[in-house]
């Protein structure tokens, strides 16, 4: 284990086990913010700074820690980085945390981070550990986006309304893309884009190794 | 190592595993307590410029010459200002006359948990105008009740407690004459409800609002007539 396979981390936690898309992991945040492309975006990048926290400690302490009280301390080290992440968002980032705030407690329900540490992080050294907490926070942080912009132009039908508050508080929208139905929809279609995307792929390898294979028998 | 402390059974293996658990949690508290005496300040001016913003949206800096968030009195009244601890009231004033009274209630009855509000009342009792400072409202149906989101909330200016009487202070669908939004009726109801509710704190306490020194805590009163 000496030489870590980051390509496949970065790899794994963008894509192939994405935790939003693939794992359907975290989904309390993921539905309840993705209202917008800017929610999205910061409660994905404050997971991914909670994540990168807890797993880096937790990797640090990993040969103190006992098996039996392994997840009170998981959960005790996640919940002292969210807080503490909560605290730095309403000192320096008083507008989005005044819209985000009752949402960014709730990274600490995020299994998606108690997944890594338990699974990863605890038994893994420090730089892996930091590189698949960034990864996972990436790919989850991605989806967040991603969702958060197709409700925002659905449902209100502009993007980055926050930043512009002086522009037009359109409500032409599909209402149902901002409700809860709308994110379980809107959840469902990146997931069914996701596996188009990688049939296709895999479609096309087996199509190019045939046509190599044709042109080696001719 | 993890292994060997959980092959250890009896009482010294249980200890030493709290007392690592105690060790981590110390180790947390003190972290969060850094973190909190390290950002408290400028989350306070962060608050203190929240509410300014909003202030200065329902009065103008030149109708005033005093320090409201200074200039502070404490009402207590769980039935009509919806908090079940005091919270402070903000008197403005110009030459030392009063101008307005701004008051800072919640309304418990919105779809989802509290509305807090921030009611600012002249001193002959007519609204200056209402902002909502914290809600969870349904995005997209209730969170109308925003100032960025639609005008709705600018129906409360001018209006007092005789104008428009007390059956008028409700949404049109309960006969009221104030507008409900389509597919959310509850918000805007317990919105009017929570700044009527106000209005009423207001008339009864008019003269301690004013008169109170600076600090002190309004004496708790009963509503002259509950609030069907």
């Amino acid at each position: 284990m000496s030489t870590h396979d980051y390509r496949q981390t970065f790899a794994d936690g963008l894509w192939h086990q994405n935790a939003g898309v693939v794992q359907l992991l975290g989904l309390c945040p993921l539905l309840a913010v993705t209202t917008s492309l800017i929610n999205g975006l910061t409660l994905g990048l404050a997971s991914t700074l909670v994540m990168l926290g807890a797993s880096v400690s937790v990797s640090l302490a990993r040969h103190h820690i006992p098996r039996e009280i392994r997840l009170p301390v998981f959960v005790l080290v996640i919940a002292a980085f969210v807080t503490a992440v909560d605290m730095l968002m309403s000192a320096y980032m008083d507008g989005l945390h005044r819209v985000l705030g009752i949402f960014v407690p709730l990274i600490v329900t995020n299994c998606a981070i108690i997944g890594r540490v338990e699974a990863f992080a605890s038994r893994q050294p420090v730089l892996p550990a930091a590189a698949d907490a960034v990864a996972t926070g990436l790919g989850f942080t991605a989806v967040l986006g991603s969702l958060g912009a197709l409700r925002e132009l659905i449902g209100f039908g502009r993007i980055l309304g926050e930043l512009n508050p002086a522009g037009p508080a359109s409500h032409g929208g599909l209402l149902i893309a901002i409700l809860p139905p709308g994110a379980f929809i809107g959840l469902a279609l990146l997931v069914a884009l996701k596996n188009y995307l990688d049939q296709r792929r895999a479609r096309g390898r087996e199509a190019s190794s045939a046509a190599i294979v044709e042109s080696g028998a001719a | 190592m993890a292994a060997e402390n959980a092959g250890k059974s009896g009482l010294a293996g249980a200890l030493g595993t709290a007392l690592i658990l105690g060790l981590a949690t110390a180790v947390a508290v003190g972290f969060l307590a850094l973190t909190h005496s390290s950002t408290a300040e400028r989350i306070a001016a962060n608050e203190r410029a929240f509410i300014l913003r909003n202030l200065d949206d329902l009065l103008p800096r030149s109708d005033y010459d005093n320090d409201p968030l200074a200039d502070i009195v404490y009402g207590f009244a769980p039935e009509l200002l919806g908090r079940d601890q005091a919270s402070a009231i903000w008197r403005v004033r110009r030459d030392g006359r009063p101008v307005a009274a701004v008051l800072q209630p919640i309304t418990p009855h919105g779809y989802s948990g509290d509305i807090a509000l921030l009611v600012a009342v002249a001193a002959d009792g007519t609204l200056l105008g209402v902002r909502v400072t914290s809600h969870r409202e349904t995005p997209g149906l209730g969170d109308a009740i925003e100032r960025r989101r639609s005008d709705w909330i600018l129906a409360f200016d001018g209006r007092s407690l005789g104008d428009p009487g007390s059956e008028g202070w409700a949404v049109r669908r309960d006969g009221g004459i104030f507008d409900e939004f389509t597919g959310a009726t509850v918000t805007p109801r317990a919105v009017v409800s929570g700044v009527h509710k106000a209005l009423q704190y207001f008339a009864l306490n008019e003269e301690q609002i004013f008169a109170a020194p600076t600090g002190s805590t309004l004496e708790p009163i009963r509503p002259a007539e509950p609030d069907p």
